[in-house]
């Protein structure tokens, strides 16, 4: 038959591999559309649309008389959307901004965002490089000016360790759902008020999102979403009073720390030395950073709260208040000093060679004389001293907000016992007395424990935030006899003629306060005489006017040699800036 | 005349004709979707100029229905003529689109000659085939070649239109296998093929253009380029992928309009179907194209003579030849071939050649019975 020829006896095997064929694109079609096509849709649907971010303006920081710490200043950033580039590009883009051909590469290929996200290559931009790339840009497709928001600090490094500063997230931040409205290239609060209270004051990002088409084009504005402004914030810091002691600190190591005794609002933090947190605005340099992390003074270590000192003969205050409310001695209770006390055969001196005679408490809170601790250092027992120190706040955490804080140490004998493996001795209990030995604090317990004693045995959480409900931490029942005999000391250290803290008498004020000159190591010599790492630590605590307190604070000078020479000026600085300006130009 | 007639009416091939129109529809359609301007801008004239072309196509098929194909063989030396002609003189004045040389320009429409060419191509051969009823011998195949497929092949190449040429050479295989090959030629042809093809594909590879190569490396690694070719299949998978089951809905499409599918009207507009009716509409246009397809085969097979058999056979080749390559590249599974969609890719030219195909098509099957008259 002519139907049976070669070539029709071909078409049932062309039909087959036809048939085969288009089984092979219907599966093809399933896998894309209907096993990965939600992957494509989603693809598909970030294809069209570029971001824009607008950064949310942050909360503006006050100090309590409502002086803006900071500010947001606008700043220029050259950026580019990967999706319009190509590798041919990248030189010339080098060459533009002035950057490594590398580096520019590594930014732009790091980023794993949607490719119409700009990427920040360089920032920020002077005037010059503004108009220089506004003039360039149609060289470079992608290429685009970027406005962000930066923090000014208008102090510098005043108040840098409350305030803190702000960084790029970490990679742990980035990924904390809590986080999860802040754009890539924002910055947050890493470090003090900044960091704890980053919520309040960041405000959430807008963005204008475009419809682009493949060419790059912005076909049309898709959304927008207006920034939400941070929420402000005012401090209870006292702004004028921090620059004051920091000017006062310069060129010192140390800390300080001021508060209002019926609140625990904290009017001054200085640690010193300190960092300019403005460095930080724009990501700090490696080198930079280097510098802080390897500066042998440690600038970045918040001494008022990381730092453990012994207190020396501030501690003494906490002795003799222990040693009334105990009833182991009273207002003329002496004890003769004859400038040393002989303990076993240990000689136990008093800071002055020829000794003061005969002492009452508030001579010895006066002049500061040692043996008269030492003895009653003896009457009380180290762990009734414990349970003193303890009331006021000493060797534990005051609840200060941020910083890590120390806890310090009050021995106890059982302490001594489980640590140290040996049985307390009572020569420890002499030199623990007057602040030396095992006893150790922070600056902020200090000036906590002075605040303590000012409002008449009330503790208050410190608080850096101003208007919040003052936090009442415990209450201290001391008789009104110990707090006025005690009170009277301290104000006689001030304003008494042999009184040790005469260098912070004010003539308008009642100011009490108390010397302390904390021994690094045991050498009886003059500590002017001595390398300076070597040399005594100065304290001065005080608080005024001593009828209704409205300041108590805490000077603590590293190295500094005496108590009344190196720390007493610095309290009398500070009470007289705060107490003793106009009072239109603070509020309390 | 009018028994004729009345026969043709009563024979007629109404199911290729209906699928053939149904398929262009669909394609005006897409192309009417995928070149809409976002936002508001005038629509772009494609849908309307394809629409033109339909008409003119479905005329063609009208005037290639009205005849005996039996006169195409007889005229068949002239028609090669004249189609060899044209690709000379689009050779020499033709304008250039697109980085190659491959349009006529007759007052307001550009024409391309290569796609009649490749119809007048498998008359040529058919013809030549049908003469005589034996086996191919090694003789007749090397003659063949060389009279019939040498010239046309290079001067396509040269334009350069690598696909058609490809289609070409493919074509005369497949024809010359379903003719049949003596089995001593064929063993002679196979083993010379086979020993110069790395010579003849280095030949070709060093005589492509640039942007030809680049299309081969990118199918082989589709990374190599993302911004090049490789983003032509990236996008274009993209496209069908986010169709899903059911589809974006009819003119919802974004791929298309927001221009990140390259050449979506043309060779990507199966992509751009494929994104707005989903794996549903998508499987149901690929039925459309296999019943053509196996019809055609079918069509073949009750031919009345050699001539219209390997005729139908050669056209239908042509047909699942472009069909497979285009949807594999435009579903990734082969590299970016510039081959467009039969009747659904915007282009008259090709889509008249595709109605006279189709033509051919139904009038070899309307007169698939001997005369009894």
């Amino acid at each position: 038959m002519k139907n049976d020829t070669t070539v029709s006896a071909k078409v049932i095997p062309v039909s087959i591999i036809m048939i085969a064929g288009f089984v092979i694109i219907l599966l093809r079609l399933w896998q894309l559309q209907v096993v990965q096509g939600s992957e494509y849709r989603k693809t598909a649907e970030s294809n069209r649309l570029r971001v824009i971010g607008i950064p949310a303006p942050r909360g503006i920081i006050y100090d309590r008389n409502g002086l803006p710490l900071v500010k947001d200043t606008p700043f220029f950033i050259a950026s580019v959307i990967p999706a319009e580039i190509s590798n041919k590009h990248f030189p010339l883009l080098a060459e533009i901004l002035d950057m490594p051909v590398d580096e520019v590469h590594k930014k732009v290929t790091e980023s794993h965002h949607n490719p119409e996200i700009p990427i920040r290559l360089k920032e920020p931009l002077n005037f010059e490089e503004v108009s220089f790339l506004e003039a360039r840009r149609s060289d470079v497709p992608g290429l685009i000016i970027e406005v962000d928001l930066g923090r000014k600090y208008l102090y510098g490094q005043t108040a840098s360790h409350l305030i803190g500063y702000l960084g790029k997230l970490s990679p742990q931040q980035a990924a904390d759902p809590a986080n999860h409205d802040v754009p890539p290239t924002a910055f947050i609060g890493q470090w003090g008020v900044e960091k704890l209270f980053d919520k309040r004051l960041r405000g959430i990002a807008g963005k204008k999102v475009y419809e682009v088409d493949a060419l790059g084009r912005e076909i049309r504005l898709f959304q927008e979403q207006q920034p939400i402004e941070g929420k402000d914030l005012t401090l209870s810091v006292d702004i004028a009073l921090q620059q004051e002691v920091e000017k006062a600190f310069e060129g010192k190591t140390g800390a300080f720390v001021a508060l209002k005794p019926d609140t625990g609002e904290i009017l001054g933090l200085v640690s010193s030395p300190s960092f300019d947190p403005n460095k930080f605005t724009h990501g700090i340099t490696y080198e930079a950073w280097q510098s802080l992390m390897q500066d042998r003074k440690f600038p970045m270590l918040n001494r008022t709260t990381q730092s453990v000192f012994p207190p020396g003969s501030i501690f003494k205050i906490i002795t003799a208040v222990a040693a009334l409310e105990e009833g182991v001695i009273n207002e003329e209770t002496t004890v003769t000093c004859s400038g040393s006390i002989k303990y076993g055969n240990r000689k136990f001196r008093c800071w002055k060679r020829g000794g003061h005679g005969r002492v009452s408490v508030h001579r010895a809170l006066v002049e500061s004389c040692d043996v008269f601790f030492y003895e009653i250092g003896k009457r009380l027992g180290i762990d009734t001293i414990h349970a003193y120190a303890s009331k006021f706040g000493l060797g534990s955490r005051t609840g200060f907000p941020f910083g890590n804080e120390k806890e310090g140490l009050i021995p106890t004998t059982t302490w001594k016992l489980e640590t140290k493996k040996t049985k307390w001795f009572l020569g420890e209990t002499f030199i623990n007395a007057i602040g030396q030995g095992y006893v150790s604090i922070t600056p902020i317990q200090a000036a906590f424990m002075t605040g303590i004693f000012a409002s008449g045995g009330t503790s208050f959480t410190p608080q850096i935030l101003i208007g919040g409900d003052p936090e009442k931490i415990n209450r201290i029942d001391l008789s009104p006899e110990t707090i006025r005999i005690v009170s009277d000391g301290l104000m006689g250290v001030v304003h008494e003629k042999r009184g040790t803290g005469k260098a912070a008498r004010l003539d308008d004020l009642t100011i009490a306060g108390k010397t302390g000159t904390a021994q690094v190591v045991s050498i009886r010599k003059d500590s002017k005489d001595l390398p300076e790492h070597i040399r005594d630590h100065a304290w001065f605590v005080a608080y005024a006017p001593v009828e209704k307190p409205e300041i108590a604070l805490a000077v603590f000078v590293e190295h500094g040699g005496h108590g009344g020479t190196a720390a007493a000026p610095i309290a009398k600085r500070a009470i007289e800036s705060y107490l003793l300006r106009n009072d239109h130009e603070r509020k309390q | 005349m009018l028994r004729i007639n009345r026969r043709i009416w009563r024979n007629f091939d109404w199911i290729t004709l209906l699928i053939v129109i149904l398929i262009s529809v669909i394609g005006i359609l897409t192309i009417y979707s995928t070149t809409r301007q976002p936002y508001g801008a005038p629509q772009a004239p494609f849908y309307l100029k394809q629409l033109l072309w339909l008409g003119i196509g479905l005329a063609g098929l009208i005037v290639m229905v009205s005849f005996d194909y039996i006169w195409l063989s007889r005229f068949s030396i002239p028609l090669y003529v004249v189609g060899l002609a044209l690709l000379i003189i689009v050779m020499m004045i033709g304008k250039t689109g697109m980085g190659a040389q491959r349009w006529i320009s007759l007052g307001p429409v550009s024409f391309q000659p290569s796609e009649l060419f490749k119809l007048i191509f498998i008359v040529m051969l058919a013809n030549s085939l049908s003469i005589s009823q034996d086996l191919i011998g090694l003789k007749s195949f090397l003659r063949i070649s060389l009279f019939i497929v040498v010239l046309p092949f290079l001067l396509i190449l040269k334009q350069p239109d690598l696909g058609t040429a490809l289609v070409l050479m493919a074509l005369f295989f497949l024809i010359m296998f379903a003719r049949g090959i003596q089995r001593k030629a064929l063993i002679i042809i196979l083993s010379v093929s086979i020993v110069s093809l790395p010579f003849l594909g280095s030949i070709v590879w060093s005589g492509l253009k640039e942007y030809q190569k680049n299309r081969v490396i990118a199918f082989v690694d589709a990374d190599v380029d993302p911004s090049g070719i490789g983003y032509h299949i990236k996008q274009s998978k993209i496209a069908i992928g986010s169709g899903e089951f059911i589809g974006k809905g009819f003119l919802k499409g974004t791929q298309g309009p927001f221009r990140f599918l390259p050449e979506k009207h043309t060779d990507f507009i199966f992509s751009a179907f494929a994104e707005e009716w989903g794996f549903l509409g998508s499987a149901l246009l690929l039925s459309l194209y296999f019943i053509f397809m196996l019809r055609g085969l079918d069509t073949s097979r009750k031919a009345k003579d050699d001539f219209g058999k390997i005729l139908a056979l050669g056209i239908t080749f042509m047909f699942s030849l472009y069909f497979f390559i285009n949807i594999g590249m435009t579903l990734g599974i082969m590299p970016v071939v510039g081959i467009p969609m039969p009747f659904m890719s915007y282009g008259g030219t090709a889509l008249l050649s595709n109605f006279i195909a189709a033509g051919i098509l139904i009038n070899i099957r309307t007169r698939r019975f001997s005369l009894f008259y």
